[in-house]
């Protein structure tokens, strides 16, 4: 397969096409750029659905189980599950695929495993590609899943259009969305193995938590995001700079409002998995009704095309030698305390955009 | 200790409580023992030491397979905590360290057990006859995977499995092949059956009939355990829940009409197989067993009804001492359980009873012979701790199935232990031993703290479900193979001591042909049986499984009526759904 | 943020580890996978009971460049070759297979003359199989 041919039958849907065309861009090979020129046309058209939640939480079988409500509904479904890459051998177990497998011969449900591949957040860039390559092979939905963990929730707000949060009794820890303070990026709230003791207790945390949340983001002056108020989800889901929260205040009042529903589900045997995804599809409506759908597409363009930038800039640095030598050079300063380290970094800039 | 008391484990917390206060006031109190704490350091530093410092020892540290660490030489120091009555006691006596029988193997020797069985039911009958011939004195069936997993040899799963490391069995019409001949009021079998294990037992009964036995004189056990497959052996059926009702079912329905008849056999042989330390081997398998005492206590059965008849199954591998003082301090934990955990009142309840089989994961492709020793080894293991059955691994299993001759020196091997080693003269010989007795209570506290942390998680089917058994064993296969791969532990013939060998010759190959000849067998079953009356059977079983009876009279009523396995279990299948994997990986 | 701007980029071995038949005994596969990420692969493990169909089906999808198969059952004579037919069937030559297990050595040239690059018996060290993989696979780029 040349790479033009890649393309060609990737976009119509071919999965051994749309499998190396993901593995190109995953792999930054020397011109994917081009690749993904060809395919970001026909992106835009799928449901992108992010789910996330702590470890044990059981989000790969309940991913496993709305594919195959997916399925049963005549629709179509691209996975991509993210696990982390191990920092010190650049290896990764990637283990999710395990609890899909059963749809493995259906070609109607696409299952991909990423290492995050030294990316912090644990979503790479690749990710999103995956995600745009899925898209434009024409799957109607594409769900990502990752582990959640530090900064990958906040990260998965910035590509997916709607973001489900799986919490789950007795794991010990059940205020830890509080704590973390990624209230604000849950679209959905997912309570899994409801038949586990403790799960009113879990509802009723994540219910007051939103509305402690709702209350915060709104300087203690709004209203509860639960039960009728005119708080405003979304706005601060994107993980977007405060700047950016204030400007979409204004036209909140015009706005329907998205209050998150949390929903009890038990993916072992699949009861709730419809609801959770007849639940989805209610966000979407509400994202295109409104026009958050264009807002938040816009912030994901713009956080990408940031970091695609942001990046060039990173690796034109590390692939000047001269450069490179300078900021190592500096940086052994600051550590010596002879400098400081803005100084030091002005200084690098200097050189580099002069 | 705070735990060992609010669980119960009154006892197990004075002896902790015996050793700290003797560790802390015998050199004060006791002045021989003064003495001998002086003596010691005296030789540790002097004649000892000195030695050390000129010729080093093989190692900086010398640790058993579960991290215990092995001193140079053990003292009564190392028991004084240790009370005779209280810890040991007598043989027939709780808690049982000595052994569940008064005479042991005195009175009779241990059950000498080969686990067989391959391709068809009519060539497995065939070796059993033989094996019973040779003096083998109880019968172990293994299955195929099909059959183990509930498939019919003709499922699409079942390609190129059928026969393969066990017999096929589809339905009663096999069953009765298998045990042609064979008086069943008169071996005990035993069957390595799981999620199935409800469905085999009643084919077994059904033959039984047949050979006109009535159930309450049979003997034998299925293994029934179904918490080790999910944990390590892989072959479940249906989620936990179900899966424990099939067995509390079986408890049930054994204690009324089949009461000679282990119901379970909690192993954790396959714990120990998939890389597990003897620590973990012993902590997750009684874990396992408090999981069903719990589940049928709460099912509504008294705990003395069935308690009597619950067994287990052990590994045994080659670190000798450490395997005997596991199975020693197996039967004083469990004593402990029972009485103190589950307040049970029978002797027979508080008794661990076990079959052992030798470690299959310590053979080696490599100089196969040498399998012969290591399997001598672990059996000699096996009889010290005082185990009631033993299977001994044939040298070629690392290769295939075992052929003929192999498993007849593997049979010789028991022999040659029962007969001329003299070890089964007397009961417990190691016992006072300063090294087994220390051992023995390491090795125990070390099983209760991991049982403690598995309580906490809910017990051992959350346990499992979060992955947390199940990476613990993987953790610890790992470190063992990366020791071999670092040339830490040596292998004989693997990583030293190897030479350039022919290939062997003579494994044992289950002709492809065995899947054909199955089929057409199930074909003709299907053919001439009542077809009417298994739909209605089947029927039955769907509407019991839907509500609370207990299946057992069920599946009998099925299987009676030539209702094949598959069949049997595609019925629960439809009700009860089936089993996803979860946890580390 | 420069570490996170995607410095570990570039490819990775990828490796499909997948237990073909109904045998449970998966020690040997995962820690081989284990073996496998600590060698810098990504490790992609589809756990039991897998058919030849789904075991190429997911090769496909994810891409990789290795598929590592194990067989303690004795099935090994039907599902390896029936795998291999199965990626000549959907036209894939550039993934390299490997199996392991219990497989007598008499039956290990058929294998290989399907298409099976090399058979790992038990004793095998997992650095031997972590160089055989680095040394035969087939796509670089």
């Amino acid at each position: 397969m040349g790479r033009t041919e890649v393309v060609s039958r990737a976009l119509s849907g071919d999965i051994r096409a749309v499998s190396r065309l993901i593995s190109l861009i995953e792999d930054c090979v020397p011109g994917f750029e081009g690749l993904y020129s060809e395919i970001y046309p026909f992106t835009g058209k799928a449901h992108v659905i992010g789910i996330t939640g702590p470890p044990g939480s059981g989000k790969s079988t309940l991913v496993d189980k709305m594919a195959a409500v997916c399925r049963e509904r005549g629709k179509t479904v691209g996975i991509v599950a993210v696990d982390p890459t191990s920092p010190f051998t650049g290896g990764a177990l990637l283990g999710d695929r395990l609890r899909m497998q059963r749809h493995a011969l259906d070609d109607g449900v696409f299952i991909r495993s990423m290492g995050t591949r030294g990316q912090l957040g644990g979503i790479s860039r690749a990710t999103s590609g995956a995600v745009d390559v899925l898209d434009a092979a024409g799957y109607d939905y594409v769900i990502i899943e990752t582990v959640g963990v530090g900064q990958s929730e906040v990260e998965i707000a910035s590509i997916a259009d709607t973001v489900v949060l799986v919490q789950v009794p007795g794991l010990g820890d059940d205020i830890q969305v509080i704590k973390a303070g990624v209230m604000e990026i849950g679209d959905l709230f997912a309570v899994n193995k409801k038949d586990r003791p403790g799960v009113e207790r879990v509802v009723a945390e994540i219910r007051i938590a939103l509305e402690l949340s709702s209350v915060a983001s709104r300087g203690g002056g709004g209203t509860s995001r639960i039960a009728g108020s005119a708080g405003h989800h979304g706005v601060s889901a994107l993980g977007a700079a405060g700047s950016e929260r204030e400007e979409t205040v204004d036209e909140e009042a015009a706005r329907p409002c998205w209050h998150p529903p949390i929903l009890q589900t038990l993916a072992e045997t699949g009861e709730g998995v419809g609801e959770l995804f007849d639940a989805c599809d209610e966000h979407m409506r509400y994202l295109a009704g409104t026009g958050e759908l264009d807002d938040r597409r816009y912030r994901r363009a713009r956080s990408e095309t940031m970091q695609i930038a942001s990046g060039r800039i990173w690796r034109g640095l590390t692939d000047d030698r001269g450069a490179f030598a300078a900021a190592e050079e500096l940086a052994w300063k600051v550590a010596r305390r002879e400098i400081d380290p803005y100084s030091a970094g002005n200084e690098l800039y200097e050189m580099i955009v002069k | 200790m705070m735990w060992n008391i609010k669980q119960g484990y009154v006892s197990l917390a004075m002896q902790r409580l015996r050793r700290l206060v003797h560790v802390y006031v015998g050199g004060i109190v006791e002045l021989n023992q003064s003495n001998l704490k002086g003596e010691l350091d005296r030789w540790k530093s002097t004649t000892y030491g000195k030695t050390c410092a000129r010729f080093p020892e093989r190692r900086e540290k010398f640790e058993g397979t579960s991290g215990i660490e092995v001193q140079p030489v053990y003292t009564p120091l190392d028991t004084e905590g240790i009370d005779y009555l209280e810890d040991l006691g007598f043989p027939g006596e709780y808690p049982y360290t000595r052994g569940v029988q008064p005479t042991m193997y005195r009175g009779r020797l241990w059950t000498m057990r080969q686990y067989a069985g391959f391709a068809t039911a009519e060539e497995s009958n065939e070796r059993y006859r033989y094996l019973l011939e040779q003096g083998q004195t109880g019968l172990s069936v293994a299955f195929d995977l099909p059959t183990q997993i509930g498939y019919d040899s003709d499922h699409e799963l079942a390609l190129g499995e059928v026969g393969k490391v066990g017999v096929a069995i589809d339905s009663l019409a096999d069953m009765e092949i298998l045990f042609n001949e064979i008086p069943l009021d008169k071996v005990s079998t035993s069957m390595t059956i799981n999620a199935p294990a409800a469905v085999l037992l009643a084919m077994y009964i059904a033959v039984a009939e047949k050979q006109g036995v009535s159930p309450e004189k049979l003997n034998g056990t299925i293994q029934n355990d179904i918490l080790k497959e999910y944990a390590a052996r892989g072959t479940y059926i249906f989620p936990p829940k179900p899966s424990m009702r099939l067995i509390t079912n079986t408890f049930e329905y054994c204690s009324a009409n089949v009461p000679n008849w282990n119901t379970i056999s909690i192993s954790g042989y396959h714990i120990r197989e998939a890389g597990a330390t003897a620590v973990q081997e012993l902590a997750f398998t009684l874990a396992d067993g408090i999981a069903y005492v719990q589940a049928a206590i709460d099912a509504g059965l008294d705990v003395d009804e069935f308690a009597p008849r619950l067994s287990f199954f052990f590994a045994a591998h080659n670190d000798l001492f450490e395997e005997v003082a596991k199975f020693r301090a197996a039967r004083r934990l469990w004593a402990r359980i029972m009485k103190e955990r589950f307040g049970a009142k029978k002797e027979k309840s508080m008794r661990l009873r076990f079959h052992t089989q030798t470690g299959g994961s310590t053979l080696t492709a490599q100089q196969p012979d040498n399998n012969i020793v290591r399997v001598a080894l672990q059996a000699l293991a096996a009889v010290l701790g005082g185990t009631q059955s033993l299977h001994t691994n044939s040298r070629d299993e690392a290769l295939a199935l075992p052929s003929q001759e192999s498993v007849m020196i593997a049979l010789r091997t028991q022999q040659i232990i029962a007969y001329e080693s003299g070890v089964a003269d007397t009961i417990d010989p190691l016992a006072g031993s300063y090294y087994v007795e220390a051992l023995t209570t390491q090795i125990e506290e070390a099983a209760a703290d991991y049982i403690r942390r598995i309580d906490e998680m809910g017990g051992a089917p959350m346990a499992i479900e979060r992955g947390f058994i199940q990476s613990e064993i993987e953790e610890s296969a790992y470190r063992y193979q990366m020791e071999i791969e670092s040339g830490d532990r040596i292998v004989v013939g693997v990583n030293e001591f190897y030479i350039e060998e022919e290939p062997p010759k003579g494994l044992l190959k289950v002709d492809p042909a065995v899947a054909d000849l199955q089929c057409k067998k199930l074909a003709d079953v299907k053919a001439s049986r009542n077809g009417e009356a298994v739909e209605k059977s089947l029927e039955a079983l769907k509407a019991a499984a839907e509500g609370t009876d207990n299946l057992v009279p069920y599946i009998l009523d099925a299987v009676r009526e030539y209702a094949t396995l598959g069949e049997i279990c595609d019925t629960l299948r439809g009700v009860f759904g089936e089993y996803k994997p979860s946890g580390a990986y | 943020m420069g570490d996170s701007m995607g410095t570990d980029t570039g490819r990775k071995i990828r490796v499909l580890v997948a237990k073909p038949g109904l045998d449970g005994h998966d020690r040997g596969a995962k820690v081989v996978a284990r073996a496998l990420r600590d060698a810098g692969m990504e490790v992609i493990y589809t756990g039991l009971r897998q058919t030849p169909e789904q075991i190429v089906a997911a090769a496909i999808q994810e891409d990789v460049d290795v598929i590592a198969m194990s067989i303690l059952s004795g099935a090994h004579n039907v599902l390896f070759p029936k795998v291999m037919d199965l990626l000549r069937e959907k036209g894939v030559d550039d993934i390299l297979v490997v199996g392991g297990g219990i497989i007598p050595d008499e039956d290990i040239p058929a294998l290989k003359e399907c298409g099976i690059a090399d058979i790992f018996t038990p004793g095998t060290s997992t650095s031997e199989t972590v160089k055989f993989i680095e040394e035969n696979v087939k796509r670089r780029s």
